[in-house]
């Protein structure tokens, strides 16, 4: 448990450094543990479980629109569990209920076996045809057609800094649609 | 969208570099301060006797307690942008301006006074006091919550509140130079409502637009 929180903090500092693998992998790597956070964080509201993948992407959208409030010096697990709870409980409370999530609940998953994904997320993808065509575009590009910065410039005949701009921009706005809906 | 694929955008967008909490509040609130100060101008104005009253300890008094506010709350405000942050081990840091005020207060009873205490307390100028602190905070007060909306607050009711006792320091800093008022009476009273107002709006500012 320590060992891999020690490892998410040393993936956070490369990432924030300027290498998009240790991103990528460290996402990958929290990802198993928010899945089951959430899905104890409904099943404990009553909630049924397979909503459990909306929650994880709300929060993965605001661990990468928040993580320059995360202080390099310190330990990544805390920050990212505050984050997640933050989060669990805005959406269960959307959901109809008042809920206190317990920040052990997020530590104790650690230790369990990854749960696997069930229902597919439909909200990330809902919102994202709400998105002005650009912005939707290049998501849709570099989301589902799994296409580079660049050759995503290259197929829209756009900048590659256009590209980035439009990128973030749609993730950004993504994630104010989901906590005004 | 499925899970996979939305890290994989995200991992695309990981060469952006958003800015610190601290530089987009400083920005917000250097934006907002030139409509403070036109209210101030044109409304209110330094007092004529400034140059005399710069000598009086207890006209000093005023922005020592007003600017330890303002400082202290943006210290703990920015502290507060990050989620895994609480007000554990930094609320003392509120304190001291209550500390100063009190200070204050106690240095004032053990000088002779021309006036009573009672008339020291309700001064000429506290509707002025309790209107133009508020009016002044409120442009601040936007800049501050716009601000520290680029941060991630656990609790956005409590951080809307600091962003409130910052502005209400900084108004306050401004209008300790108009207010002919320099009891620390004067001041615990009637500045304290003003602030406690502007907490109140923040606060409720704050739970809606800091949350993220």
């Amino acid at each position: 448990m320590r060992e891999r929180e020690d490892e998410w903090t040393g993936l956070m500092r490369s990432a924030i450094a300027g290498d998009s693998a240790a991103y990528h992998r460290l996402l990958k790597a929290i990802t198993p543990v928010l899945r089951a956070a959430a899905r104890r964080g409904l099943a404990r509201a009553g909630q049924p479980v397979d909503q459990s993948e909306d929650i994880v992407q709300d929060i993965l959208l605001a661990v990468h629109l928040k993580r320059h409030t995360w202080d390099a010096n310190a330990p990544f697990a805390p920050w990212l569990f505050a984050i997640a709870r933050n989060k669990l409980i805005d959406a269960l409370r959307r959901r109809g209920r008042r809920i206190f999530v317990n920040i052990d609940d997020f530590a104790e998953t650690l230790a369990d076996q990854p749960a696997a994904e069930t229902a597919p997320a439909s909200e990330v993808a809902a919102q994202l045809n709400a998105l002005p065509a650009r912005q939707r575009e290049v998501l849709q590009s570099i989301a589902v057609e799994s296409a580079s910065i660049r050759d995503t410039a290259a197929k829209f005949a756009m900048s590659e800094g256009a590209v980035r701009v439009a990128l973030h921009r749609g993730l950004a706005s993504l994630t104010a649609k989901l906590r005004e809906q | 969208m499925d899970t996979d694929q939305l890290i994989r955008t995200l991992a695309a967008d990981n060469m952006h570099r958003a800015r610190p909490v601290g530089f987009v509040l400083a920005l917000a609130l250097l934006a907002a301060a030139p409509v403070s100060l036109l209210i101030f101008f044109t409304a209110l104005g330094v007092r004529p006797d400034v140059m005399t009253a710069m000598h009086n300890p207890f006209f000093d008094l005023k922005f020592a307690v007003t600017l330890a506010l303002a400082i202290s709350a943006i210290m703990v405000s920015l502290h507060l942008s990050r989620p895994e942050a609480s007000l554990r081990g930094w609320a003392w840091l509120l304190m001291i301006p209550v500390g100063v005020l009190t200070a204050g207060i106690a240095g004032e009873m053990m000088m002779p006074q021309r006036l009573p205490m009672m008339t020291r307390l309700v001064g000429s100028n506290s509707k002025i006091c309790m209107t133009a602190i508020p009016l002044m905070s409120l442009p601040l007060l936007v800049a501050a919550l716009l601000g520290l909306r680029h941060g991630a607050p656990a609790r956005p009711a409590v951080a809307g509140a600091i962003a409130g006792l910052l502005s209400a320091g900084l108004a306050a800093t401004l209008y300790a130079s108009h207010c002919t008022d320099d009891s620390p009476l004067f001041v615990a009273t009637w500045y304290t409502i003003a602030t406690a107002a502007v907490t109140a709006v923040g606060a409720l500012a704050g739970s809606r637009l800091l949350r993220f």
